[in-house]
């Protein structure tokens, strides 16, 4: 998958090697505990509880707006929004100012919510089955597939984390497109065509989908 | 159009020859998108297009009664399949060789030979590949993004690909004159399918993106490149692509 910033990721052998150096040379300074990695049953628990609430919703026969309400708050709880808000956004959120980023955060908040619940309403009558679980690096990926009436089975992997303290799924990536990049690339076309502004960008969002 | 033995090979050869020489970075990182101007003018007409011909023309599909639907849908995907068996096997994909053959065997039995699906419902979805793919998979670089009239998105190796496939799809070789009609009647029906199919979802992207060329190319060039891979998300590749994800400040 493209990167999408030029840092290297220390590989794990490269970690396991220092470690092994540090432990080694007898280090007589207490490493702090490594932080206990995320298991595959953590990740596809998350996930597991993430899709039976939408399904939940799908099914309601509640009105729309009823459903964007609830799919911006399963959002919110089981997807890092603020870090997927901040990376959709990419450099611009190095300048933009706490207030502006938080409103900013909302309005993709409730954006994200409308244009793929949408695009969730049309599952009514499918189904969506987790099939399998794997660890890559430092995240997990629970891998889903959806079955719609009519139509060819298609494939969603999350990618869930912990690095940001929680356990949350950091970007879909459906039949190998990154829903993460996709809105990157939707982001900054928005903010291009508000001239950088995030006030500007905020409005686009709230008109959008 | 039915090309004779010698020529189908001389047009595969020549392909291969041009992919060969397909110039560009090999990683299938990032974006060769060099002729990015003259690609936006040709999105634009295949929006005009859309808009004026396939949309109202696929509508008017849905009015197609759905049994007769899923049969056409089902006949071009059954006419689809050699071609992908034969793609598994230069890609050495001998897994996805052997369940598309079991899909192509139900389906010809069962299924009425390909008027029904049974094979999907029996787990024995289509895995559907192609010569741009086998291209990938051999190492060819990926070239240039291109976008075509009509066609839409590709890349210069997938040029090439599709021109093989033409010439060396398996059904070409069996089936009498007729066929190309067959081929492109049916192909036409599964674009509309399709089309009417995702209506809801297509429009949205097409008509309600900030900038749907870049949304195309990002989509078409991100499966492309997860399809090579043999359908693997997170690559082995060096770099962490979530570094900045971690890295950014955030709304707390």
């Amino acid at each position: 998958m493209q990167s999408f910033s030029s840092f290297p990721m220390r590989s794990d052998l490269t970690r396991r090697g220092f470690l092994a150096a540090a432990l080694g040379a007898g280090a007589l300074v207490a490493l702090p505990a490594p932080a206990t990695a995320l298991t595959q049953g953590e990740a596809r628990a998350l996930i597991d509880r993430a899709i039976a609430e939408i399904n939940e919703v799908i099914n309601s026969g509640r009105s729309r707006e009823w459903m964007f309400a609830r799919f911006e708050e399963i959002f919110r709880e089981y997807a890092d929004v603020p870090r997927i808000a901040a990376a959709a956004l990419g450099p611009a959120a190095r300048t933009a100012s706490p207030a502006e980023l938080r409103a900013y955060t909302d309005a993709f908040a409730r954006y994200m919510a409308r244009k793929y619940g949408a695009r969730f309403r049309e599952f009514v009558g499918g189904r969506v089955e987790v099939r399998g679980v794997r660890s890559a690096g430092r995240y997990v990926e629970v891998v889903t597939t959806t079955v719609l009436p009519g139509r060819e089975p298609f494939e969603v992997v999350f990618i869930v984390s912990d690095r940001g303290g929680s356990t949350k799924f950091i970007d879909m990536v459906i039949e190998g497109v990154s829903l993460l990049k996709s809105e990157a690339v939707e982001i900054r076309a928005m903010l291009d065509r508000n001239r950088g502004s995030i006030a500007g960008l905020i409005g686009d969002l709230e008109k959008a989908a | 159009m039915r090309l004779a033995w010698p020529a189908r090979w001389v047009v595969v050869v020549a392909a291969v020859l041009l992919a060969g020489c397909a110039r560009g970075p090999d990683v299938a990182q990032g974006l060769n998108d060099p002729y990015e101007e003259r690609n936006r003018r040709v999105h634009e007409a295949n929006l005009k297009l859309d808009r004026a011909f396939l949309k109202p023309v696929a509508e008017g599909y849905t009015q197609l009664p759905q049994p007769v639907r899923r049969t056409l849908g089902n006949v071009a995907g059954f006419l689809a399949l050699p071609r992908s068996i034969v793609n598994d096997v230069l890609q050495l994909r001998l897994d996805d060789a052997a369940h598309n053959s079991m899909r192509l065997l139900v389906n010809a039995t069962f299924g009425l030979g390909g008027l029904l699906d049974p094979a999907t419902e029996m787990g024995l979805e289509h895995r559907a590949t192609d010569f741009g793919v086998t291209l990938g998979v051999w190492g060819v670089p990926e070239g240039n993004f291109v976008m075509h009239p009509l066609i839409g998105p590709s890349t210069e190796r997938d040029t090439v690909g599709m021109v093989v496939d033409l010439a060396l799809d398996p059904l070409a070789w069996a089936v009498p004159d007729e066929y190309p009609y067959i081929v492109l009647g049916a192909k036409a029906a599964a674009a509309l399918g399709q089309r009417s199919a995702y209506g809801e979802t297509v429009d949205a992207f097409l008509y309600g993106s900030a900038d749907s060329y870049a949304q195309a190319r990002l989509i078409y060039l991100e499966n492309r490149r997860f399809e090579i891979r043999g359908r693997k998300v997170l690559g082995e590749e060096e770099q962490d692509p979530y570094a900045e994800l971690f890295e950014l400040p955030y709304a707390e």
